[in-house]
């Protein structure tokens, strides 16, 4: 299989990233609890390779948790939202408040209610991450064509109809554009939640790893969260264009 | 076919109300092919939602087939400027939407599925889109795409089509081919058509009767006879007696934005 350039550039950037950085660490002596060098950090992930891999999963299933809660109740809150304008007036303000709010704010609450453990970290996830894709939903639905519900309505179609036949499929690639950026917010509310209080998670460990010094082992801790990141960003970015092909390709062509 | 009686529209805009339509009177026979021209503003579209059943009048009453309209249609086909096109949906599956909408046709969807898709491919033949079904409408030109929401307003067969600026966004040469493909398709299946248009050479070629409206709030002010014999060729529009009518309505036009 031939690769191009193009396709292996995030590599080259990557390598050239860690490349300069251990460069810098050698060349200006860093002291390693400033700033561990790529090598020692990558000793400390084969170390502790164990408690990394468990806390990156624990960190991983309270995220999705977190994110699957804010798929379904965004979806639902979404498409009750973009139903009526009256609810989208009514109900737009109460939820900017909201999701103005931020959310490290909430965790010692939750804290308070549910006690160290996960749950925290699955509702900080889910609370930070619905906001999105509500707000997507709802664009997608109410921006309909009013000539195409124009079309529809003289046909005689309710407005379950019109939401059936038009408003869900081209709310679809909102949906899933929103998707992106609800996964990574999610990973964030995770981590968040795992730092302020959490028996287990990347964020837990980072913290206990932080109060004992152990620099590389902290940034080891960084490594995993990024790759976590990444990969999951992947993951819906991927969903997204299998899901909703048709909107990719209509941006593409020029007629209109 | 078409009655409005007196009919006036207001309704709430920003800064108070706004009369939208002021006493307009017209009338369309069943089979007639109506142009309503007019400057900008003036209300066409709303006539196009008051026939349709979409709003409903302040004052006065509208009837459509007989009965007075009280909600929306159903028998009506629409299309506008904008070909409006699903961009998920194949251009049969787009042109198959009025089948799910309206009965009978709604509930028979699934088993006459078969029966209605060989409805559509015949309607694109007429209209010059054969065999592109499967396409999808971003594949399609801009005048392409007008013929598929031209066979999606007629794919009910109905009655009465409505037709907002269909033809206003495409280069003249397009627009000129299209024209030919609505004058055939309705010598073909006779059905009522109310043209809202900017094109007077539009209203006068296809047209049997052409109404001028007046600025905002709009209002019938001249019906004109085109009296041309059918079927009409596009050599028409360059002989004297079109220019005539054209000119005649294009004063008319004038005037009225004037005032």
């Amino acid at each position: 299989m031939k690769i191009n350039n193009e396709a292996l550039a995030p590599w080259y950037f990557t390598i050239a990233l860690f490349v300069v950085w251990e460069a810098i660490c050698r060349l200006f002596n860093v002291s390693d609890f400033i700033l561990p060098a790529p090598t020692q950090i990558g000793a400390a992930m084969v170390q502790f390779w164990k408690p990394l891999a468990y806390n990156s999963f624990v960190t991983l299933w309270t995220t999705l948790a977190g994110f699957l809660l804010a798929v379904a109740f965004g979806l639902l809150l979404g498409l009750i939202v973009g139903w009526s304008r009256a609810i989208y007036r009514g109900l737009y303000p109460v939820m900017i408040g909201f999701n103005s709010i931020p959310k490290v704010a909430v965790v010692p609450i939750l804290i308070m209610w549910f006690g160290i453990g996960e749950i925290p970290a699955i509702l900080t996830a889910f609370l930070i991450s619905f906001f999105p894709i509500v707000v997507n939903v709802a664009t997608g639905l109410a921006t309909i064509e009013p000539e195409m519900e124009d079309v529809l309505r003289a046909l005689g179609a309710s407005k379950l109809d019109v939401m059936r036949k038009v408003g869900i499929p081209r709310s679809m690639p909102y949906f899933f554009g929103s998707l992106k950026v609800a996964i990574t917010l999610a990973f964030v509310g995770a981590v968040v939640s795992e730092t302020i209080g959490a028996n287990a998670g990347l964020g837990h460990l980072m913290t206990q790893a932080g109060s004992n010094f152990q620099m590389p082992l902290v940034f080891a801790g960084l490594m995993a969260l990024a790759v976590e990141g990444i990969v999951m960003y992947a993951i819906t970015a991927w969903l997204e264009m299998r899901m909703c092909t048709w909107a990719f390709r209509s941006q593409n062509s020029a007629g209109g | 076919m078409i009655e409005l009686d007196d009919v006036t529209l207001t309704y709430a805009g920003r800064t108070g109300d706004v009369m939208a339509l002021n006493g307009t009177s017209i009338s369309v026979n069943r089979g007639e092919f109506a142009a309503v021209v007019g400057p900008s503003g003036c209300g066409k579209s709303t006539l196009m939602k008051l026939v349709t059943g979409l709003v409903r009048p302040t004052l006065g009453t509208v009837s459509v087939a007989g009965a007075r309209v009280n909600g929306p249609v159903k028998i009506a086909g629409m299309a506008f400027q904008n070909a409006n096109m699903l961009p998920w949906r194949s251009v049969k599956d787009n042109i198959l939407l009025p089948l799910e909408i309206v009965e009978p046709y709604r509930s028979q969807f699934r088993s006459r599925k078969a029966e209605f898709e060989a409805r559509v491919e015949k309607l694109l033949d007429t209209v010059g889109l054969g065999g592109f079904g499967d396409r999808y409408p971003w594949e399609l030109s801009g005048g392409m795409q007008q013929r598929a929401s031209l066979c999606r307003s007629l794919i009910h067969e109905p009655e009465l089509l409505m037709l907002d600026e269909p033809f206003a966004a495409l280069d003249a040469f397009t627009r000129e081919e299209l024209w030919c493909v609505l004058r055939d398709v309705w010598q073909r299946l006779n059905f009522t058509v109310v043209l809202v248009t900017h094109d007077l050479r539009e209203a006068v070629f296809l047209a049997d009767t052409v109404h001028v409206m007046s600025a905002r709030p709009g209002k019938i002010i001249e019906t004109r006879r085109i009296g041309f014999e059918r079927p009409r060729e596009l050599d028409l529009c360059y002989s004297k007696e079109f220019t005539d009518i054209v000119h005649a309505l294009r004063n008319k036009i004038a005037e009225v934005r004037q005032k």
